[in-house]
């Protein structure tokens, strides 16, 4: 699965050991922490006090399925429906809306030029998709509280569907 | 030249929104970042630029560099008598810290707010800072513009909604091109009724920009203003060039410049950045120029000649 994923990405580490060992440690990072821990963006202590088991036994087979296919980060609240099928997460930013400003004139990202954009790659696939006018919505900010939990489990019971009570939207 | 639609506002508007519904081109010009604590420099640094322009930019750590902060910048400019736009960038601050920032520039006076995505930290001087990026630009955004109907994010009451004159920034010169305004577009949704575009040193992609904000509307649904950058020479072109994200420098504009004395050369960027503006004002779609000078107030000057009266 590990080798599958690096495949994947496309990546051309000169030390493939260490792209490996990263996504192993991602993995076993969510097998063995709890849900909000140790995240990318966030070291705020869980608030919610909901410890699902459904959650815990999703999240992992969620991972080493939607890792090696979408570089999915686990943060819990999944939109690769309307990005299409890009994760927009794996951007430095982890912007949800659409690219900076700062893409290079290669496509390039601003932050690792070695990297395509993901909301070049997002615009492309979603091009190709009948809802593509999906990709134009606003999406609301993060749940910082669901990094690492499975976004199936989200989905099931309405979690992701929650925005912050003064969200606008569109 | 239609006026840009207004989110529920009464009628006072900021000077720029006012200057911009009254659709004359207006001039705006980014400040040098304040790298001092001394009231009466930075007072001297600012002064020559309010009376160019008919507002300033006032910078958020711009480049992902620590500098004055913006809201003491525009507090600054305020008490000068000038119109400030602060910027405000989501790099550096989670939601609570940009709720917090924007209340305290509408209770320091500050109307006009230019809502950022923000270069990274690698782009500036302190890499190992920790990236932020609670919110993205648009989503900041909306975030404004629920404070302007009276609550914060978490649905809390508000005394006295503050009143924005909110703008964005979108880059026409970098990919995806087909999409720059589509991206615009959400922001004009999430409450953006301005933009100041990246800037440009050449008018090929500005044009397709600007024809595809025609056709969509956008150019009706918000102001666009473009960007003209005024370097000091062959140097300061390679910096901007290899050190601003997402800004494109022709290789012809770079050999031309370099191919000038050094003596020659800031006169000459100084010409290029002019007729750039003076060209850009006649497009059909621009409301304004906005001028970044690496040459102190003088060039901001220089393109306040040009513009009707």
């Amino acid at each position: 699965v590990f080798l599958l994923a690096a495949w994947l990405q496309g990546y051309a580490s000169p030390v493939p050991g260490e792209e490996l060992a990263r996504e192993a440690r991602l993995v076993v990072g969510v097998v063995s922490s709890r849900r909000g821990e140790a995240s990318p963006a966030s070291c705020e202590p869980e608030r919610v006090p909901m410890r699902l088991m459904a959650d815990r036994l999703l999240a992992p087979v969620e991972v080493v399925v939607k890792r090696p296919i979408f570089g999915c980060r686990m943060c819990g609240q999944c939109v690769l429906h309307s990005t299409g099928l890009t994760c927009p997460m794996n951007c430095p930013k982890q912007l949800r809306n659409g690219p900076c400003g700062g893409v290079r004139g290669d496509g390039g990202c601003e932050v690792d030029p070695s990297m395509r954009c993901v909301w070049l790659k997002a615009y492309e696939r979603a091009g190709r998709l009948p809802w593509r006018d999906e990709l134009d919505e606003l999406r609301p900010p993060i749940d910082q509280r669901l990094w690492r939990a499975s976004s199936w489990w989200s989905r099931l019971t309405k979690r992701d569907a929650a925005r912050p009570p003064g969200w606008q939207g569109d | 030249m239609p006026p840009a639609r207004r989110a529920g506002r009464g009628t006072d508007l900021s000077r720029l929104e006012r200057l911009l519904a009254a659709g004359k081109p207006v001039l705006t010009a980014e400040l040098p970042s304040l790298d001092t604590t001394n009231r009466a420099a930075a007072r001297r640094l600012v002064e020559p630029f309010l009376e160019a322009a008919d507002a300033v930019n006032v910078g958020d750590n711009a480049a992902a560099r620590a500098h004055v902060s913006a809201l003491a910048g525009s507090a600054l400019v305020l008490e000068a008598g000038g119109e400030p736009i602060i910027h405000l960038t989501c790099r550096d601050r989670n939601r609570l810290a940009l709720e917090a920032e924007l209340l305290g520039a509408a209770l320091a006076g500050v109307e006009n707010v230019l809502c950022l995505t923000g270069d990274d930290v690698t782009a500036g001087d302190e890499p190992q800072s920790k990236r932020v990026f609670d919110l993205d630009g648009p989503q900041l955004l909306s975030l404004a513009a629920t404070l302007m109907k009276g609550t914060y994010l978490s649905g809390r009451p508000l005394d006295h909604p503050p009143r924005f004159f909110l703008g964005a920034a979108e880059n026409p010169t970098a990919p995806p091109f087909d999409h720059r305004v589509d991206r615009a577009r959400k922001k004009v949704r999430a409450g953006a009724r301005f933009f100041q575009l990246q800037m440009v040193f050449e008018l090929e992609r500005l044009r397709a920009f600007l024809a595809r904000a025609l056709e969509s509307g956008l150019a009706e649904e918000a102001h666009l203003l473009v960007t003209v950058c005024v370097v000091g020479g062959a140097r300061g072109l390679r910096v901007v060039r290899d050190q601003i994200p997402g800004v494109h420098v022709p290789a012809e504009l770079m050999r031309r410049i370099e191919g000038l004395p050094e003596r020659d050369q800031p006169a000459a960027c100084r010409q290029v950045a002019l007729e750039l503006a003076e060209r850009a004002l006649r497009m059909p779609g621009v409301h304004g120029v906005h001028v970044v000078s690496f040459q102190g107030p003088e060039p901001v000057v220089d393109v306040r000649r040009l513009m009707p009266s």
